[in-house]
């Protein structure tokens, strides 16, 4: 069974509210650059990017994608297959990530897509944006920029897409 | 149950472009500053070489090492087969030591398969006699994919494949795996140096390479020509071979400037290539060697990783 908890529009105001955040907390926007992670951040990020370029014509965020899966704490327990190739275009050295996800759930994703951006370079900070934070961590990771907290059970599956959020 | 590769046959075409996007992600790894990642930091690969090279090795030992496997080497001049001991209790020894993966390169066509049925552990086909090497199949369908963009397929691609074909595991594997992209391939060689029989009644073979070429083509592979041949009795001289099928200054000329052209290494300048590849606009023999890195990387993280279809990544 299949339950809608957000709709296009709803999503669509989300993304609004989370780029005016994105712009309030990095002050001038210097240096900061949007990195979806592969495969389901990557629509979230360029929907940020956007917003982002809307609010503040003057500024100028790179937005580019990476794929943790080589990076991933359990290639070896579970299938791991990279989704999609990594394209990194702004320099990580001394740069403000925003890393962007669609669904955060365990932390774990976003701990191997930390560790592959560190391969890139030193940031100088970390941010994480996620259009839905359904809790049941198992690592000290909390997002800086959520659309949507939705409490969940851990055997239901939570998709985010521009279409809207649903519950399986 | 751990994944082998053992030959293009078995991989099947679903195989193949697997392989071949795992190794789109892995050649961005050999692009950044610091080309390496933790993925198989917890094993460890071991090259088996019961025959010699270097390359082949160093290729597979650079890969194993970028995804943080650690390597092991067992070379068969140190070895105790010098001793007397058998095939099967070398491997075994060697896999008691806590092997993850073996790289097996025999003389012997099918070595790879006993090894596959003795041990626990995933084995990967560096070449087997005459019959496959799977991994130079898989490289050199990667570097046509990516010299000519074509990520689809190779419908309708023309490949004209030269050289001691008969002898080549190297010619085997890669028809295999040109054709499970749906590329159309060549064989043209000496009578002498082409398989007793073609089972395969689409694939066309020919001994006369300015007629294949005058056809058009978009691929020229040339295989390498071992001198051995001519005393063998098989080819009259290197000089007939080298007028009549290898790539001269003149058949060079004729080509379209954007055919690709391949070696599988090491060449014998002056016989099968005549010319300077460095001047030919299509020649991709470099690429080959470094999409190898790429390609066995995706296969080592492929057979080291559990099977993909038995549950779907969340």
């Amino acid at each position: 069974m299949t339950k809608r908890v957000l709709s296009p529009e709803d999503v669509r105001r989300a993304i609004t509210r989370m780029a005016h955040e994105i712009v309030e907390r990095n002050q001038g926007l210097d240096d900061v650059a949007l990195v979806g992670v592969q495969t389901g951040g990557v629509w979230l990020a360029a929907a940020l990017g956007a917003e982002i370029a809307r609010i503040d014509a003057d500024s100028c965020v790179p937005v580019g994608s990476i794929d943790a899966s080589l990076y991933r704490d359990d290639i070896g327990i579970r299938p791991v297959s990279p989704a999609a190739v990594s394209e990194l275009n702004a320099d990580v050295e001394g740069a403000r990530i925003v890393l962007v996800d669609d669904v955060l759930f365990t932390g774990r994703t976003v701990l191997a897509a930390m560790d592959a951006l560190s391969d890139y370079g030193r940031p100088m900070a970390i941010q994480l944006a996620v259009m839905v934070d359904r809790g049941h961590r198992e690592l000290p990771i909390r997002p800086d920029f959520v659309g949507k907290n939705l409490p969940t059970s851990t055997d239901e599956n939570v998709a985010a897409t521009p279409d809207g959020v649903t519950i399986t | 149950m751990s994944r082998s590769l053992l030959s293009i046959e078995e991989l099947g075409e679903v195989g193949v472009r697997r392989i071949l996007d795992l190794a789109d992600t892995m050649a961005e790894v050999n692009r950044r500053p610091n080309p390496k990642v933790p993925a198989l930091r917890n094993k460890t690969v071991c090259s088996v070489f019961f025959e010699d090279s270097t390359r082949t090795r160093l290729s597979f030992e650079t890969a194993a090492k970028r995804l943080s496997a650690d390597t092991m080497t067992f070379a068969v001049s140190q070895s105790s087969l010098s001793k007397g001991e058998s095939l099967r209790d070398t491997v075994e020894s060697i896999g008691a030591m806590g092997v993850d993966a073996f790289v097996v390169r025999h003389r012997s066509a099918g070595a790879p398969w006993l090894i596959d049925s003795w041990m626990q552990a995933s084995v990967v086909n560096a070449g087997d006699g005459w019959h496959a090497h799977p991994t130079q199949g898989l490289l050199d369908a990667y570097t046509v994919r990516t010299a000519l963009n074509r990520p689809g397929g190779f419908d309708g691609l023309r490949v004209v494949m030269v050289g001691d074909i008969k002898h080549s595991r190297v010619a085997r594997s890669t028809t295999a795996a040109f054709e499970a992209l749906g590329a159309a391939v060549t064989w043209v060689a000496p009578t002498t140096l082409l398989p007793p029989a073609i089972d395969d009644s689409t694939r066309s073979s020919s001994d006369d390479l300015d007629a294949v070429l005058a056809d058009g083509v978009d691929v020229v592979y040339l295989l390498r020509m071992q001198k051995e041949r001519m005393t063998e009795a098989l080819v009259p001289h290197l000089r007939e071979y080298t007028m009549r099928f290898g790539l001269t200054p003149e058949r060079a000329q004729r080509l379209e400037p954007q055919t690709l052209v391949m070696h599988p290494g090491p060449m014998n300048r002056g016989v099968e290539i005549a010319v300077d590849p460095a001047e030919l606009q299509g020649a991709v023999i470099t690429q080959q060697v470094t999409n190898g890195i790429a390609v066995r990387m995706a296969v080592l993280f492929d057979v080291l990783s559990p099977d993909a279809d038995q549950e779907a990544l969340s």
